[in-house]
């Protein structure tokens, strides 16, 4: 009888537990003025918070926990199950904690800016390594295991790039690892927002923005994967973390979901969107499937070899050699490879030696699993093949260090009220031309916090909204049902594939004039017959094929935006190498390029620049890092 | 009554779940059981074929997937098996490449939940041939003679095809408190200074990518998802307990401690047989118990002192 009463009190807490999951917002929806004008066949339901985070990822989530610590009412829109984002894959997070060797955040700072090949922004880049130290002790106070050395502190690894001393000194020790700390971290912060009671949106598709008249973002539109609804979300704040747009290549690190959900909503609302020409090809993802061994294998001493059996890194950066920066080794591959040096039946591939090395499975847990299960090949014995490989975008929606999005008017740099981005999705520019190893998962968390601090900042939790505009959204419903009903003669699967070999085919590693015109006149027309689709499942319920139809959507103008930017950037910086602009060109192309869509029709893309921002946080602390001839 | 099965030679925790553990006869004569009553109920299910022009010949060279497919918005549908045939020499090794290839070129409307194919973000969890694993890691087996059968995970409501409701999951998930509890505050600005020692003993407990593959697998869980919290669920539980860091150890063991959330577990063993990544929530909840006991014990004890 005690054990049955014990039962139904479980279960009724249980339910009111379940209540706080996504599906509530059927339950409780805001009666507005701006409800009931665009029903139909569509369930539209109105909601209003403070602030609203697309994206559940490590910085979303981020962004939630400093909201939610704040009182602001919150929510989190993902449309997956937060564990599953694609924070997940990272493996290590930079910090100059020194607790192996020396290290000084200026130090970070200065391999930071030399990484990105003196286009990131020297302000956004000085206050993100001295946050780090404190990021990372956070973190840890979260729950956050990190290996540990004897005496009980954080251990760190070596990675690409880093030295001691503003690069002149030996290597540095910095990279934190936990596991496959992406994966870690990810759980800890979900832990820590089911602590502080988030409200998630889980598996709810994020559609459009919704902009007014005076080009201030007013919330989100998102639709629900479970049963087709489209819910409006009135926000004071809106934050865009969704990640990169990896899908666009055919070979790719990224998940099936990187599909660049946020940039392709700024796109759409008419914003400009910042570098994006910068694509990061990580030298080491396994040949065929793209899945990445990580840069703590050279690392901890692996090195790479072409078919003569030469350690070919040692001629292209003869002090780091394997250790130089991700765009650095990806071209020597590369260059091997078009030179007849490859190994494998087609010559199309570098091995990867980690068999010398003794005691791997301690020194890189999960790195012969990831061998085993998609090389097929047995680390400590054979070399593993791999492939310069998509992994990561360093450009994005164009913010300043406090995470504000960017609009360029009349020549400057001008605020959008109420909307925010931070992660890969941004550009704040910490990245610049090259990402170095280790500062994604470090850039998501200290722009994450930031956007929550500034939301702190501008927004008392609770104050009073202005109405929606009125028929706010309703561009994006007719969207939605032209599509589901469309009848034309391409599949979404098929226009996608052909999207990404082109891609691959033309905006690789090496771009030259010739074949960058062809790829942007076959993606054009890839553009103009991108209406001709046929959706197969008309229904609303979980319609993963609708969704995929509108991820493409986003990808097409992403990709777009890539190759026309890497078409009109006459020089090699960074992750974008020129064929026939080999060198840097610091007199004329210093600056960031902006592109931009304002007819989606036509899909013509509009090329403007803007400057790269060299002044630091506090000069006299650390004064701004003058370019020079970037080598290992 | 189910033999209690001896605790079996454990490899180390960087093996991959892509090999089974090490059995002994019990465990492979239940799986065996267990395995062949799933695939005899499969077979009495109807199928349609996808494709009803392919002649013998073509098929011979191809491999049969037979994929749950159920539409519970459409009035006219009913749950079935869906008959593909693929020719494994056009796509990758693992289950989720068959099923993406069947997706792209036979059939767009195929529902599944799927992301880092890399078997690290847990959703593409499903039944793959009688065995509850992560598609994207698990491999195809090659034989051509025998049908290929992929189901959504077991005793869970089917939202559309492959995809199934987990929120009843998540939310014992949430029920746990995963995340770091202190009482006293931190010496200094810098880390919790925490042990090799100690750290090693949350190895093999964090690796879970909570993909439901385990909890979905167990009887127990089964019969009673609302009040057992399950293998998954438990073992992050013993996480959180067994992190020297966290100081609320004892209110966790209490909160466990109460009704049947805990003693459900039969100790059959299907969870560590089926989990994709060789983790073993098996071993952390028998030890997870002894622990409850020991609070237990202790409790009475200051209490009648």
């Amino acid at each position: 009888m005690l054990k049955e009463t014990i039962n139904a009190i479980y279960i009724q807490q249980a339910r009111k537990i379940m209540n706080r999951f996504g599906v509530i917002s059927r339950n409780k929806p805001d009666i507005g003025p701006s409800q009931g004008h665009l029903t139909g066949q569509y369930t539209v339901v109105d909601h209003t918070y403070d602030a609203i985070i697309v994206g559940g990822g490590g910085a979303g989530l981020r962004a939630a926990i400093g909201l939610v610590e704040q009182g602001f009412k919150t929510a989190c829109i993902s449309k997956l199950f937060p564990t599953r984002s694609h924070t997940l894959a990272a493996i290590g997070m930079n910090a100059s904690l020194g607790n192996m060797g020396e290290d000084n955040w200026k130090w970070h700072a200065y391999d930071t800016i030399k990484g990105s090949d003196w286009l990131g922004d020297q302000d956004a880049i000085t206050y993100m390594c001295k946050e780090a130290p404190n990021i990372i002790y956070e973190l840890e106070s979260y729950g956050l295991k990190f290996y540990r050395t004897a005496e009980g502190k954080i251990k760190q690894w070596a990675s690409g790039g880093s030295r001691q001393n503003l690069g002149a000194g030996e290597l540095a020790y910095r990279i934190c690892v936990a596991g496959k700390t992406g994966h870690e971290m990810l759980h800890i912060l979900f832990g820590r927002a089911l602590g502080y009671n988030c409200t998630f949106f889980m598996e709810y598709f994020g559609l459009d923005l919704i902009m007014d008249d005076q080009g201030v973002c007013r919330g989100v539109l998102c639709m629900s994967m479970q049963d087709g609804s489209i819910h409006r979300i009135r926000a004071a704040y809106t934050i865009l973390a969704t990640g990169g747009y990896g899908r666009v290549y055919q070979s790719c690190t990224s998940a099936h979901t990187c599909t660049g959900d946020g940039g392709g909503m700024t796109i759409r609302a008419g914003l400009p969107m910042q570098d994006m020409e910068f694509v990061q090809f990580h030298p080491t993802g396994i040949y065929g499937c793209g899945c990445l061994m990580t840069e703590g294998c050279r690392g901890v001493g692996g090195f790479l070899r072409n078919s003569l059996g030469e350690r070919f890194m040692e001629r292209y950066a003869p002090t780091a050699k394997d250790l130089a920066s991700r765009d650095v080794v990806s071209r020597a591959m590369t260059k091997e490879i078009l030179e007849g040096r490859g190994v494998g039946p087609e010559k199309d591939h570098i091995y990867l030696h980690l068999d010398h090395l003794p005691n791997l499975h301690e020194k890189i847990p999960g790195i012969c699993e990831t061998a085993r299960t998609f090389a097929g090949v047995d680390a400590t014995k054979e070399p593993v093949p791999v492939l310069p490989t998509v992994h990561y975008n360093m450009g994005g929606i164009p913010t300043n260090y406090r995470t504000e999005v960017l609009n360029q008017v009349n020549g400057k740099d001008q605020i959008v009220p109420g909307l925010l981005a931070a992660g890969e999705a941004a550009c704040a520019s910490v990245h610049g031309a090259n990402r170095l190893g280790g500062n994604s998962l470090l850039d998501i968390i200290v722009f994450g916090k930031q956007a929550a601090i500034i939301v702190g900042e501008n927004w008392k939790p609770g104050q009073k909204q202005p109405d929606l505009p009125k028929n706010a959204g309703e561009n994006t419903i007719a969207r939605i049902d032209k599509l589901r009903f469309k009848e034309g003669s391409q599949s979404v699967p098929q226009v996608r594939k052909n999207l990404q070999k082109t891609m691959q085919k033309y905006a690789s590693v090496f771009r030259i004039e010739k074949t960058l015109q062809e790829g942007v006149q076959k993606v054009k027309e890839i553009y103009q017959r991108k209406d001709d689709i046929k959706i197969k499942d008309k229904g609303l319920l979980w319609n993963s094929d609708l969704i995929e139809g509108l991820e493409l959507d986003f990808l097409i103008l992403q990709a777009k935006m890539t190759i026309e930017g890497a078409l009109c950037r006459k020089e090699s910086r960074g992750a974008h190498a020129r064929d026939d602009y080999p060198e840097r060109d610091d007199t004329n192309w210093m600056k960031h390029t902006l592109t931009r869509i304002q007819d989606i029709q036509s899909g013509d893309v509009e090329i403007s620049f803007r400057d790269v921002i060299t002044k630091t946080l506090d000069s006299k602390e650390f004064d701004t890092v003058l370019p020079k001839k970037r080598v290992y | 009554m189910l033999q209690r099965l001896s605790t079996v030679i454990r490899r180390p925790m960087f093996w991959h779940g892509t090999h089974h553990h090490d059995s002994n006869d019990a465990t492979k004569r239940l799986f065996d059981t267990v395995s062949s009553t799933v695939k005899g109920i499969q077979q009495i299910n109807y199928v349609v074929e996808h494709d009803p022009k392919l002649t013998a010949e073509e098929k011979s060279k191809m491999k049969q997937f037979l994929i749950y497919r159920y539409d519970p918005a459409d009035e006219n549908d009913f749950p079935k098996y869906v008959s593909y045939y693929v020719d494994l020499k056009k796509i990758p090794p693992m289950y989720l490449d068959a099923l993406l290839y069947i997706k792209d070129n036979y059939d767009s409307s195929l529902s599944l939940r799927r992301s880092c194919r890399e078997g690290i973000c847990g959703s593409c969890s499903m039944n793959c041939n009688g065995l509850h694993k992560l598609a994207c890691i698990h491999a195809i087996d090659t034989d051509l003679t025998q049908p290929a059968y992929i189901t959504p995970l077991g005793h869970m409501f089917v939202v559309k095809d492959l995809v199934v409701d987990m929120t009843n999951f998540y939310t014992q998930y949430k029920t746990i408190d995963p995340y770091l509890k202190r009482k006293t505050p931190k010496e200094g600005n810098k880390e919790y200074i925490q042990s090799v020692e100690d750290r090693k003993l949350l190895d093999g407990l964090y690796e879970c990518v909570l993909c439901a593959c385990c909890s979905t697998s167990c009887p127990s869980y089964w019969w009673h998802p609302d009040r057992y919290l399950g293998p998954a669920v438990l073992m992050q539980a013993y996480r959180w307990i067994v992190d020297s860091r966290d100081e609320y150890t004892d209110e966790r063991l209490e909160k466990l401690a109460e009704d049947v959330k805990v003693e459900d577990c039969q100790n059959i063993g299907m969870c560590s047989f089926t989990c994709p990544k060789g983790l073993d929530p098996q071993k952390s909840m028998n030890h997870l118990m002894k622990l409850i006991e020991e609070y237990k014990e202790r409790k009475i004890a200051s209490a009648t002192l």
